[in-house]
């Protein structure tokens, strides 16, 4: 049984991707018999390439997705090289860590509200300079998509960072740092030289995951990319809400392009990883030394902090919008306080909740029975996945949502399983499972053997091992691993309306209805309480174990399990 | 702790209704024998997909629903969508995968290019609604939108529900007076370069503002009546064009960004970004000064040559699951006491497509005695009501525009 596993959870993972992808290639070649379209045409894409504007929303996706993954890997590997294994490292691992369960969405918002010319930075700014009105500048929404980058950045680098946390034991990294130092070696250099070639490759996907995400970024692109034009994923979501149908064709079309969109991105990265790989390789033996980096050191803690202030500091003037009466510029503070908005959507949020969890439960039980099932059978058989396995895993997070969600909506509907509980925790699954997978595999692979070695020769089955020794052993990143589905199906925006034919009234989905209305209001109403449950999940990932192992100073939180 | 318990029998009640497509197929109803549409609707839970961005609409929903669930045991649940088209894009999607029973849209908030679309695309159930008994009040000969949407004939497939009509607003504390015109607001914008913008095309309030232009620009406006293709569209449009090059680089950020849609325009005013701005309706001008978006000395108004006003509805897509609950609810929607409602700023401020002379006379005072709001508009002083353009009109300015204006860098 345990052996097929792993072939019914890549099954859940690459099926809906391939079934999506049909659907949306079929589609962009002419063939949609309910529009008519029955034959195969060129027709979709000519129009599509005569879109006024289009090389240039290819450009702003490409350039934008690689310059945002870039900034983020360096200032990530900058910081860990500067500080790791320092107060200032841990510290940040906690501020960081909660950041994890802000939605992409709210982030956004939040960095929205703090930076435009109508912001709360020119508000302060306001007060000295004498200002009655906000400046005429385009500070979000930008031509060059700049502050597009900045919203990826800042919520990218926490998970990235989380990302390196979990590769950095591998590498015993505390040791290396301490023959690099006797060698004379500069914190940041050494690190570099020999740290970072072993860290890479286990950081890999996860990169090439945040690379796929910010080329095709919807979300965050229409709160802060430029709209004239947008970048391409945004303006698919347009033409597929174009009332003239004859769109969806040429929507497919674009669909398409922006799946090669991400391979060229991937490509272009993986080209430079080979670059920098060549002269990294005769910079790390060349001798040189850079002990003096005090200024790159604190360059890089400063970086990390600012992103992360700048989320927290969003976080802050969301719930001040959420309370707000009428809030005129330049006023630092609204004049006066409200909490009607909150009371009037207290009872709707018990709903919501309660769908959301309806379908994040399952979807979350589901994913850690299957990944679980998947390492607990490497455990047994001693197989361990290939790197072409690990692709395969990650596909859904590589896939843009926008090239399959489309496709995916008509197949579950031609099987008569559309709308329903079970199609939305399937089409929640897929971005689920990757996830979980993740956070839970290097833990598990991490615990020592030997626990059920001793086990086994006491005469204990394997499944007594399982459950009564492996299991409690990683009650803690089990259930970090559980938060971070959670985190995942709350936050879940198209698979929910398409899927589920809009009738799974998600957090997610509400705040997204309401923030088309524009009040700001809703929308730090809204956006506090989507990061409620996944914040929720993290503290109770953390409260468990403590409680749990408050008498079993093994299991206390600095063992490395 | 009481509406999360309550959420969860709601989650539950999903749940259950949310099984495999039933096989069962529901028959057309026979709308000209109301008794069996009653008795054929009783038990059936209505899907309703409308707009859900505004918190009043969808109150105003619920309380809708809670009446017809109550009169006549039909159940209705919002599907709160951030554009209408995704309704459309699910009934195609099931038009696709050949679902033509059963489908999971019963009831679709609608108007103009997304009615003409579906009407294009055979979607619709119908005609239905001018046997309904509530369309006796609807108030055909004063409003020819009502049957009307976009100059393209609603043919009985769906059923007025509101009016509409473009009126700007603007701070009487900041402004002292205001441009009646587009070529007024053109130089009032010459002398104020950057404090006017409007939604970036296609968003409809976006659209909306180019398609007034045009009908206070063309030269006969009778040409907009008709399907573009039928005339020289070049010529007709070269006024519209000739204007927006004026206006263009004295917009807001230079015209080089645009807020996306209402609301976010509404934003700007209410950040001192811009002076004045506009919506379809002066009731939604009042309720965001209760809501504090805007500041209370906010007030609207009209151009003196008219503003553009329409008429919106609900119509049931052909494949819905409970056409006969549809139609119970769409009647409600039209009667006297639910338009009513629905006009009352305290619930949200929208006007009535009803006739006043046709309703009883207790309800033609509680019509008059409505306390319409600070900054919403009476009837009288509404001005003249401008016809939309045929929704042609609107495809190919939305093309063009965006080919002149969609692409600055």
């Amino acid at each position: 049984m345990l052996r097929f596993v792993p072939i019914i959870t890549l099954f859940f993972m690459v099926g809906p991707v391939s079934a999506g992808l049909i659907g949306t290639i079929l589609p962009s070649f002419g063939t949609l018999p309910a529009l008519g379209g029955d034959g195969a045409s060129l027709e979709p894409w000519r129009t599509l390439l005569a879109q006024p504007g289009l090389d240039h929303s290819i450009r702003l996706s490409l350039i934008n997705g690689l310059a945002a993954t870039l900034i983020s890997v360096v200032i990530v590997m900058l910081f860990c090289a500067a500080w790791q294994g320092t107060r200032v490292f841990r510290m940040l691992q906690r501020l960081l860590s909660p950041i994890l369960s802000v939605p992409h969405a709210t982030a956004a918002f939040g960095l929205a509200f703090l930076i435009a010319p109508s912001g709360w930075i020119a508000r302060l700014v306001a007060q000295v300079a004498g200002w009655d009105r906000p400046p005429d500048l385009a500070i979000i929404h930008d031509p060059l998509g700049l502050a597009m980058i900045v919203g990826l950045v800042i919520k990218e680098i926490p998970f990235l960072f989380l990302m390196t946390l979990a590769a950095l034991p591998q590498a015993d990294t505390d040791r290396t740092a301490q023959v690099t130092a006797s060698l004379g070696y500069g914190r940041i250099t050494g690190w570099f030289k020999v740290t970072l070639p072993r860290i890479y490759p286990q950081i890999r996907l996860p990169v090439l995951a945040v690379l796929a995400y910010s080329t095709s970024v919807v979300d965050v692109a229409i709160i802060l990319a430029p709209t004239t034009p947008a970048p391409l994923a945004v303006r698919i979501l347009g033409w597929l809400s174009d009332p003239d149908l004859s769109y969806r064709f040429m929507a497919s079309s674009g669909a398409v392009l922006q799946l090669g969109i991400v391979l060229v991105a991937m490509g272009v990265w993986i080209g430079g990883e080979k670059i920098v790989g060549a002269l990294g390789r005769n910079w790390a033996v060349d001798g040189r030394r850079l002990p003096h980096d005090g200024w790159l050191r604190h360059g890089a803690a400063i970086l990390a902090i600012v992103a992360a202030g700048a989320v927290i500091l969003g976080l802050v003037v969301l719930l001040v919008w959420s309370i707000a009466g009428f809030w005129a510029f330049p006023d630092v503070l609204p004049r006066n306080f409200s909490l009607r908005l909150w009371a009037r959507e207290f009872d709707a949020l018990g709903d919501s909740l309660a769908v959301t969890l309806m379908i994040g439960v399952p979807s979350v039980l589901v994913a850690i029975a299957l990944v679980l099932g998947c390492l607990e059978n490497e455990v047994r058989t001693g197989f361990r996945p290939r790197k072409r396995v690990m692709w395969l895993i990650y596909l859904p997070l590589l896939v843009p949502q926008i090239s399959f969600m489309f496709g995916l909506q008509v197949f579950f509907t031609l099987v008569g399983l559309d709308r329903t509980l079970f199609s939305v925790v399937l089409a929640h699954l897929v971005f689920v499972l990757p996830y979980v997978f993740l956070s839970l595999s290097d833990p598990f692979r991490a615990l020592d053997p030997r626990y059920g070695q001793s086990a086994l020769c006491l005469g204990a089955s394997p499944n007594r091992v399982f459950w009564q020794v492996r299991l409690p052993l990683l009650t803690r990143a089990v259930l970090t691993a559980m938060a971070v589905g959670l985190a995942v199906t709350v936050g879940q925006y198209l698979p929910t309306l398409l899927i589920g034919a809009g009738r799974f009234a998600t957090v997610t989905t509400e705040a997204v209805a309401l923030a088309t209305g524009g009040d700001r209001r809703m929308i730090g109403i809204y956006g506090l309480l989507q990061m409620m449950l996944p914040f929720a999940g993290f503290a109770l990932a953390l409260l468990i174990p403590a409680i749990l192992f408050a008498r079993r100073r093994g299991m206390g939180g600095n063992n490395r399990i | 702790m009481r509406s999360f318990v309550s959420g969860f029998a709601v989650a539950a009640s999903i749940a259950a209704a949310s099984t495999p497509m039933s096989a069962v197929a529901d028959p057309a109803p026979d709308v000209g024998n109301w008794q069996s549409v009653l008795e054929q609707a009783r038990g059936q839970t209505v899907y309703w997909h409308a707009w859900g961005g505004e918190p009043r609409i969808n109150d105003y929903i619920a309380w809708a629903g809670g009446q017809v669930l109550e009169r006549y045991g039909v159940e209705v649940v919002q599907v709160k969508l951030t554009d209408t088209a995704d309704a459309v894009t699910k009934v195609l999607s099931e038009k696709t995968a050949g679902v033509d029973d059963g489908g999971a849209v019963d009831l679709i908030w609608i108007n103009g290019e997304n009615f003409a679309a579906m009407k294009r695309n055979d979607l619709l159930f119908g005609p239905w609604v001018e046997e309904t008994p509530n369309f006796d009040y609807v108030d055909v000969a004063g409003k020819p939108t009502v049957i009307n949407d976009f100059t393209v004939p609603t043919n009985g497939l769906e059923a007025p529900w509101g009016m509409a009509q473009v009126s700007f607003y603007y701070d009487t504390a900041k402004l002292d007076s205001v441009p009646k015109s587009a070529q007024a607001l053109l130089e009032w914008l010459a002398k104020h370069p950057g404090r006017f913008t409007y939604p970036q095309p296609p968003n409809y309030m976006g659209s909306t503002f180019l398609k007034q232009v045009l009908t206070e620009v063309v030269d006969d406006p009778k040409v907009l009546q008709q399907p573009a293709d039928e005339v020289d569209a070049q010529k007709v449009l070269a006024p519209l064009w000739g204007y927006l090059e004026d206006l263009q680089p004295l917009l807001w950020r230079n015209g080089q960004a645009y807020p996306q849609n209402g609301a976010a325009m509404r934003t700007l005013l209410a950040d001192n970004e811009v002076d004045i701005a506009f919506s379809f309706s002066s009731g939604e001008v009042s309720s965001a000064i209760e809501a504090f978006e805007l500041p209370d000395t906010v007030r609207s108004y009209v151009f003196d040559s008219g503003t553009l006003g329409n008429t919106n509805f609900v119509a049931i897509p052909y494949n819905a699951s409970a056409k006969a609950g549809a139609v119970v609810l769409a009647d409600f929607l039209m009667s006297p006491e639910a338009q009513l409602r629905k006009q009352d700023p305290q619930y949200w401020g929208a006007d009535t497509v009803l006739a006043m002379d046709k309703l009883p006379a207790d309800m033609q005072n509680a019509f008059a005695n409505l306390d319409l709001g600070i900054a919403s508009l009476s009837p009288a002083e509404r001005g003249t009501v401008l016809p939309e353009p045929h929704p042609s009109w609107m495809s190919l300015v939305e093309t063009e525009w965006q080919k002149r204006y969609g692409v600055v860098q």
